[in-house]
């Protein structure tokens, strides 16, 4: 029960972009065709879970027996930039054209702040093996329903007769606050 | 482009925030209060220019293929460096922050402006080309902030960020009654980004056509 209630709050209520404001460049970048910003999501759930896993270990059975915690940034942005290159060599191999919809977003999710926020808060939550796994895997399933939702309403936004200087992303910020505020009406949610 | 418009690009015409759509994670974040705005603001410039320094500096002996990891490594190591700093002698903004701090790292505009200018630059050049993009995104945070932070609370107060008691001013500038405590909320984020984004568009499409109906004119 207890797993349930971080996974719904971390999905929902503390979501991860409309809350916590991460990963707004792929959000604003890979949001203009459904179909890319499924393809995103899956991308950066493989990523964020992968690289927990690895950090989570690392820093559990490495950094804190030496005493050398703060090395954790340095070694946990390595993990990260090493998987982005598996999961970009695995998606070019596998799916030519999701690697070319992607373009240059998939080697940013190095920067892609959800992944390295996720390793940290693991460690900082103090969460054990069990609940480090259920966060973060909830929070890019959080980031994949949004990006959904936002992409399937900039598709429709695109013929819509939006004023000169707000075409393109400032129209699709306003979106986003929009959806910020109907996402801050499931806080009761928990 | 010589070295004045070089360090004054980024304040509007390339704006790394709202004309780049640069590191609008944290722009959005922690622009509650101009306290923060300053706090990150001043972090920010301190790696940038650090970062591109040290990058400039070893631009011959990086080998290419190596590139992004060294620059990843540089940069990951000085924001762990800001962050204790931080944590010491300033530790209500480090709370305050939080773990913006860290991400400081994975912050587009440092990288980009390490690949874009300071691998290509010499170690002067680069210095200066961090001291302006990173007052420009300080610019936008503080623009940013002052919005949301006199909106929602309806004073816009400064305070020592090495002693939090000591504040150094505070003006009351909307009354109780009016303020829109929404503001402060994630919406207030985005619709204030939105419009800035949109005033910086219109501009330069203004700036466009004005050129345009000026070479008309000349024919």
């Amino acid at each position: 029960m207890e797993l349930f209630t971080l996974f719904i709050t971390a999905v929902l209520i503390n979501n991860v972009v409309l809350n916590q404001f991460l990963g707004m460049c792929p959000f604003m970048g890979v949001s203009k065709k459904s179909s890319s910003a499924v393809g995103m999501g899956a991308a950066v759930t493989f990523v964020v879970v992968a690289a927990s896993i690895v950090t989570y270990v690392l820093y559990k059975l490495v950094l804190d027996p030496l005493n050398i915690q703060y090395m954790d940034l340095l070694t946990f942005i390595l993990v990260i930039a090493a998987l982005v290159q598996l999961t970009e060599m695995i998606i070019k191999k596998t799916s030519p054209s999701l690697y070319k919809a992607l373009g240059v977003y998939l080697p940013l999710i190095t920067t892609n702040c959800v992944v390295l926020n996720v390793a940290l808060e693991n460690i900082k939550q103090g969460f054990d093996f069990v609940q480090m796994l259920t966060y973060s895997f909830a929070i890019p399933i959080g980031f994949t329903l949004v990006l959904y939702i936002f992409s399937t309403i900039r598709e429709r936004l695109d013929a819509a007769k939006t004023p000169l200087a707000f075409k393109g992303n400032p129209i699709a910020l306003i979106v986003a606050g929009i959806m910020a505020l109907a996402f801050s009406g499931l806080a009761g949610l928990v | 482009m010589n070295r004045r418009e070089n360090f004054t690009a980024g304040f509007i015409r390339e704006n790394p925030v709202f004309s780049l759509y640069l590191g609008i994670c944290s722009t959005l974040a922690i622009s509650t209060s101009l306290n923060n705005a300053i706090g990150m603001g001043v972090a920010v410039i301190v790696v940038l220019i650090l970062s591109n320094v040290l990058i400039s500096a070893l631009r011959k002996i990086t080998p290419n293929e190596i590139r992004i990891p060294v620059y990843i490594v540089v940069i990951a190591a000085l924001v762990k460096i800001i962050q204790m700093v931080i944590k010491a002698y300033a530790p209500s903004l480090d709370t305050a922050l939080g773990v913006f701090i860290p991400l400081i790292v994975v912050n587009c505009i440092i990288l980009g402006r390490a690949e874009a200018f300071a691998s290509k630059n010499g170690i002067f050049d680069s210095a200066l080309d961090g001291l302006g993009m990173g007052l420009g995104y300080m610019f936008a945070l503080i623009v940013m902030s002052s919005i949301r932070q006199i909106l929602a609370t309806g004073i816009l107060s400064f305070s020592n960020p090495f002693n939090i008691e000591q504040t150094i001013f505070s003006i009351k500038i909307i009354p109780e009654d009016y303020i829109i405590s929404l503001f402060s909320q994630p919406f207030g984020a985005f619709c204030t980004f939105a419009l800035l984004a949109a005033a910086v568009a219109g501009y330069k499409n203004y700036k466009v056509n004005k050129a345009k109906a000026a070479a008309k004119e000349a024919k």
